[in-house]
C-alpha cells in the first residue's frame, strides 16, 4: 500500500495515496476542476493551464497545474481562488478564440461565466492540448504525429498532410481529441483519417472488416506472432 | 605541458610561470573579443607580429590577444603595459608607430587616446577612463590580462589557486557552506541561491549527478556570458571543477549557443589543455576526484536557455520546458540530480573560494552580493559590458559609467533584465541594483540586459517591440503564453495604429497578470513585464494613444503628421529632395508643403531639415 497523505481541498480534508496528483485527488473527492489536456492514460503534461489551483504550504501561496502537482501532507488547495479564476477565464477566452463552437469549450466557458471571448476569433479547431500526440507516442507507441512550429504557429504536424509512414491507422488520436478535430470515417473496407485511406482487413472467418491492415502488421511486428494470427477478428479468434 | 599530479605540483608550475615573467617587460594587449574582431582586429594583431619580427624584438616585447575588455564600442582596443596606456579606435597601420613611439620611446600617440565626451579631456590610462572607473571588474577584469587560449596566462594571474585550495583538503560540505555564506544568487535570471542548489543536488539521492553550465544566452543584445567564455574559459572550468567536487559530480556539460563560434572554440581548447595538464579527467591532482566536461551546442531558440528545456535539449528531445514542481536538483538530466548554473555564476566561484565568503559578502546589498555584469546599450554615450557592485544605483550606471544620454536629450526609462524585463522610469533612477529592489518595481535582474531610452521613445511602441520578440520565442506549449502574448501583441498593435479602445486598458492589465500566473515556464511568466511596467509608469501614453489618437513621442506612424512650419521654412528644398514619395514639395526659397495623402511618414524630411522647420504632431 502506498503511503497516505492528508491535504485539504477547498477546506475539505482529504486522504489520498502519495503520488496522486491534486486533480486526481479532487476528482476522487467529487471536487470538479476543469481540465483539457490531462488524461489518466498519459504522462502529465500541463499545457492547457485550465486546471490551475492555488496552493499554500506554510505562508506562501502560489498557482500550480493540478494535473501535475502531487499531493503532500498539509497542503492547502483552493480550486476557486480569485487568481485561479482569472487564469481560467483568460485560458478559456484564449481557447475560444481558436474554437468558439465546440460544446466542451462552451460548457467550461459557461461554468466560468464567460459568454464570449473578447479576442478576435480565428477558427482553428485544434486547441493544442497535445493529447493526440502523446497518445500516439505513449499509448500506441509509434510517434506518427508531433508538433511543428513554435508559439502561435504551433501545429499538430499531422502526418496526414504528407502521408504518415508510421501511422497504423488505429484511430486513437481521433478518439482522444477533446474537440473532435481529427476526422475519421469508415466505409466497409477503407478507414479514412483526414484524407488518407487505409485498407481494412477482412476477417478470414466471419468476413467482417474489423481493423486496418497496417495496425495488424504493427501488432504482428511487436508481438512476434505471425500476421495470419491477426487476420481473424477478435470474436472469431 | 607535463601532467601535474598533486596540488603542490600545480602550485609550483604556477610559481614557475609567474617567476619567469618580468612585470616590467613591455606587453601589448590587443582586444580580440568578438566585438573588436568585427572591426578587423585580426589584421592589427598580424601587423604587430610582423613588426616585432621586422624589428627583431621577439622575446623583448610581448603581444597578447585577449578577450573582451567591455568597451567594444571604442574598438579596436590596445593596452600597453606596464604603463596601462589605453589606445582606442586603433587602425591596422598603427602597429608600427605604436611599437616605435610608445613601446620603445615612451611617447604617447595623441590621436589614439580616448577623449572624455563630457570634459573633453584626453585620458592616458585604462583605469582612469570614467567608463571603467566606477566599475568593479572582479570577474570580468581578468579578461584584459590573459590570452584565452593560454593556460599559462591563466596560471600567471593566480588561476587555479581556488582549485588547489579545495583539493588541498577542503571538505565538500565546507565548500558548500562557504558558497551559502557568500549568498551568491544565480546570474542567469532566476536569482536563486547557488549554495542551496548545490546542497540540494549533493543531498539528492541518485547517481550519477550532473552539473551544467548554461551558456545559451539568448537575450538579443546581451553578451556577457559569451565574453566570459571567450575571454576567460579557464575561470569557468575552475568554477565548475569546484562545484562538481562539492556536489559529488563527475560529469559536466557546457551548453553553449552555436552562434558563438569563438566561445565554442576557446572553451574546447581550454578543455583539451586542462585534460593534458591533468586538471580534467581521472584522479585530478591525485585527489581521487574524477571530472570531465562535454560541450553541447545549443540550437539557438531563446527558450532553450530555460533550464528544463535545456535539459531536454541535451537529452536529444525538443527544447520544450517542463513543469518544474520537482527541481533539477532532484530530477534533472536523465532524471538524475543536476545542478545548473549560469556562466557568470560559475565564474564567481573561484573568487569566493580564494578570498572567502566574508569578503564577498562585504560587496553589495543585504540580499544581493558581489557584482553583476550588464550589457549597457541604447541611448547612452558609452555602451558596452559593465561590471558593477550590487547596490550601485541605476543613476550611477547611466550617468557616471554610461556618460549620460547622447545629444543631451532627456532620460526617459531604462529597461533592465532582458526582453521580459521591466521599464524603470526616472523617478526610480536612484534604485539600487538588487534582485529584490528590481522585482519590486516590476522589473528584474534577469540576465543583465540594460537598455537606456531617451524622451524620443514611445513606451507603447517599446512594449510592443519586446512583446513581438517574446511572441516569436514562445515555444507554444501552454495556452497563456502562446495565445495570450499573441493576443496582447494584437491589442498593442491596434493601439499604436490608432484603433485602441477604452476597454483595452483594463484588458491589458488583467490579462498581463493572468499570463504571469498561468504560464508554464518563466518565459510566459515574465513576458507581460514590459507591458505592465510601461503601463504602470507611462499610463498617460497609453491613454493618449487610445483616447486622443496621439503618440506623445511622435513615433507611432499612424498617429503622427509631418507639417512644415511656415515661419521657419526658408525653402532650401532639402525635404523635397529627400522625400521618397514626392509628398514634400515647393519652389526654391518658397514655403514647402507636405501632401498628407502621399506622405508615408518615413520621417526623412524631419531628420534632414537643418532649420527644424518640419514638425511632428
Ligand atoms: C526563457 C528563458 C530563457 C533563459 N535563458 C537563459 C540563458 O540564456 N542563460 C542562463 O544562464 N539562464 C537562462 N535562463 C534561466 C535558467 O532557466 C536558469 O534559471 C539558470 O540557468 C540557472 O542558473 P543560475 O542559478 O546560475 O542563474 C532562462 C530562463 C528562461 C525562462
Ligand atoms: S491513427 Fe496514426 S497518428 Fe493517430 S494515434 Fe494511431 S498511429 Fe498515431
Ligand atoms: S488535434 Fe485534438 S487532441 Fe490533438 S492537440 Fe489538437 S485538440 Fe488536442
Ligand atoms: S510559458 Fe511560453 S515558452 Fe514557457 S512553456 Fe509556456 S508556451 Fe512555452
Ligand atoms: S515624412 Fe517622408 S514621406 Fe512624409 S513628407 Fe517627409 S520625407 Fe516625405
Ligand atoms: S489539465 Fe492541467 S494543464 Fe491542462
Ligand atoms: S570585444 Fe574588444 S572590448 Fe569588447
Amino acid at each position: 500500500m502506498a503511503e497516505m497523505v492528508t491535504l485539504s481541498i477547498d477546506g475539505r480534508e482529504i486522504n489520498t495515496p502519495a503520488g496522486t496528483t491534486i486533480l486526481e485527488a479532487a476528482k476522487d473527492a467529487n471536487i470538479y476542476i476543469p481540465n483539457l489536456c490531462s488524461n489518466e492514460e498519459l504522462t502529465p503534461y500541463g499545457s492547457c493551464r485550465l486546471c490551475m489551483v492555488e496552493i499554500a504550504q506554510g505562508k506562501r501561496a502560489r498557482l500550480v497545474a493540478s494535473c501535475i502537482y502531487e499531493v503532500a501532507d498539509g497542503l492547502e488547495v483552493k480550486t476557486n481562488a480569485e487568481r485561479v479564476l482569472n487564469v481560467r477565464k483568460l485560458v478559456i477566452e484564449l481557447l475560444l478564440a481558436r474554437n468558439n463552437k465546440h460544446p466542451a469549450l462552451r460548457k467550461i466557458a459557461d461554468e466560468l461565466g464567460v459568454e464570449e471571448t473578447r479576442f478576435p476569433v480565428e477558427q482553428k479547431g485544434c486547441i493544442l492540448c497535445g493529447q493526440c500526440v502523446r497518445t500516439c507516442r505513449e499509448v500506441v507507441g509509434v510517434s506518427a504525429i508531433g508538433f511543428s512550429g513554435r508559439g502561435i504557429t504551433r501545429k499538430v504536424a499531422t502526418p496526414f498532410l504528407d502521408f504518415p509512414p508510421d501511422c497504423i491507422a488505429c484511430g486513437s488520436c481521433v478518439y482522444v481529441c477533446p474537440v473532435q478535430f481529427i476526422p475519421m470515417k469508415e466505409e466497409k473496407d477503407v478507414r479514412t483519417i483526414i484524407n488518407f485511406d487505409y485498407p481494412m482487413q477482412k476477417c478470414t472467418k466471419c468476413g467482417r472488416y474489423f481493423a486496418p491492415i497496417k495496425q495488424l502488421e504493427y501488432f504482428s511486428k511487436t508481438t512476434g506472432l505471425p500476421l495470419e494470427h491477426f487476420e481473424t477478428c477478435v470474436d472469431c479468434r | 605541458m607535463k601532467k601535474v599530479k598533486t596540488p603542490e605540483e600545480l602550485k609550483s608550475l604556477q610559481e614557475e610561470i609567474q617567476n619567469s615573467r618580468d612585470p616590467e617587460k613591455p606587453c601589448i594587449t590587443i582586444c580580440a573579443g568578438t566585438g573588436c574582431l568585427t572591426y578587423g582586429t585580426q589584421k592589427l594583431i598580424d601587423n604587430f607580429n610582423v613588426e616585432i619580427e621586422k624589428q627583431n624584438l621577439k622575446g623583448k616585447i610581448e603581444i597578447r590577444a585577449s578577450g573582451c575588455h567591455g568597451f567594444c564600442e571604442r574598438g579596436p582596443l590596445v593596452v600597453i603595459n606596464p604603463q596601462n596606456i589605453f589606445y582606442q579606435r586603433v587602425g591596422f597601420d598603427d602597429a608600427e608607430e605604436i611599437i616605435k613611439e610608445t613601446v620603445l620611446n615612451g611617447k604617447i600617440i595623441d590621436r589614439l587616446l580616448y577623449i572624455d565626451p563630457l570634459t573633453k579631456e584626453k585620458i592616458f590610462h585604462e583605469d582612469e577612463i570614467p567608463f571603467y572607473k566606477r566599475q568593479m571588474r572582479l570577474v570580468f577584469g581578468m579578461n584584459g590580462n590573459i590570452d584565452p587560449n593560454s593556460l599559462e596566462d591563466y596560471l600567471a594571474v593566480g588561476g587555479f589557486n581556488a582549485l588547489i585550495k579545495v583539493l588541498n583538503g577542503m571538505e565538500p560540505e565546507a565548500i558548500i557552506e562557504e558558497i551559502k555564506t557568500a549568498n551568491v544568487r544565480g546570474r542567469g535570471g532566476g536569482g536563486f541561491s547557488m549554495g542551496q542548489k548545490w546542497e540540494a543536488t549533493r543531498n539528492a539521492p541518485g547517481l550519477p549527478k550532473y552539473i551544467i553550465c548554461n551558456a545559451d544566452e539568448g537575450d538579443p543584445g546581451a553578451y556577457m556570458d559569451r565574453s566570459l567564455l571567450e575571454g576567460n574559459p579557464y575561470l569557468i572550468l575552475e568554477g565548475m571543477l569546484i562545484g562538481a567536487y562539492a556536489i559529488g559530480s563527475n560529469m559536466g556539460y557546457i551548453y553553449v549557443r552555436n552562434e558563438y563560434p569563438l566561445a565554442v572554440k576557446n572553451i574546447m581548447i581550454a578543455v583539451e589543455k586542462a585534460r593534458e595538464l591533468g586538471i580534467l579527467g581521472k584522479n585530478i591532482l591525485g585527489s581521487g576526484f574524477d571530472f570531465d566536461v562535454v560541450i553541447n551546442r545549443g540550437g539557438g531558440a531563446f527558450v532553450c536557455g530555460e533550464e528544463t528545456a535545456l535539459i531536454s535539449s541535451i537529452e536529444g528531445r525538443s527544447g520544450e520546458p517542463r513543469a518544474k514542481y520537482v527541481y533539477p536538483a532532484e530530477r534533472g538530466l536523465y532524471d538524475k540530480p543536476t545542478n545548473i548554473n549560469n556562466v557568470e555564476t560559475w565564474a564567481n566561484v573561484p573568487l569566493i573560494i580564494n578570498k572567502g565568503a566574508e569578503w564577498y559578502r562585504s560587496i553589495g546589498t543585504e540580499n544581493s552580493k558581489g557584482t553583476k555584469i550588464f550589457a549597457l546599450v541604447g541611448k547612452i554615450n558609452n555602451t558596452g559590458l559593465v561590471e558593477v557592485p550590487m547596490g550601485i544605483t541605476l543613476r550611477e550606471i547611466v550617468y557616471d559609467i554610461g556618460g549620460g544620454i547622447p545629444k543631451d536629450r532627456k532620460f526617459k526609462a531604462v529597461q533592465v533584465g532582458g526582453p521580459s524585463g521591466g521599464c524603470i522610469p526616472e523617478s526610480h533612477l536612484d534604485l539600487p541594483v538588487d534582485f529584490d529592489a528590481l522585482s519590486e518595481v516590476g522589473s528584474m535582474m534577469g540576465s543583465g540586459g540594460m537598455i537606456v531610452m531617451d524622451d524620443c521613445t514611445c513606451m507603447v511602441d517599446v512594449a510592443l517591440y519586446f512583446l513581438k520578440f517574446l511572441e516569436e520565442e514562445s515555444c507554444g506549449k501552454c495556452t497563456p503564453c502562446r495565445e495570450g502574448v499573441h493576443q496582447m501583441r494584437l491589442i498593442l498593435e491596434r493601439i499604436t495604429e490608432g484603433n485602441g479602445k477604452e476597454e483595452d486598458l483594463n484588458t491589458i492589465e488583467w490579462m498581463g497578470k493572468a499570463i504571469i500566473d498561468g504560464s508554464l515556464c518563466a518565459l510566459g511568466g515574465t513576458a507581460p513585464n514590459p507591458v505592465l511596467t510601461t503601463f504602470r509608469y507611462f499610463k498617460d501614453e497609453y491613454e493618449a494613444h487610445i483616447r486622443e489618437k496621439r503618440c506623445p513621442a511622435g513615433i507611432c506612424k499612424a498617429l503622427i503628421t509631418y507639417t512644415v512650419d511656415p515661419e521657419t521654412c526658408n525653402g532650401c528644398m532639402v525635404c523635397a529632395r529627400i522625400c521618397p514619395t514626392e509628398a514634400a514639395t515647393g519652389e526654391k526659397k518658397e514655403l514647402h508643403t507636405i501632401d498628407q495623402e502621399k506622405c508615408i511618414k518615413c520621417g526623412a524630411c524631419f531628420e534632414s531639415c537643418k532649420f527644424d522647420a518640419v514638425k511632428v504632431s
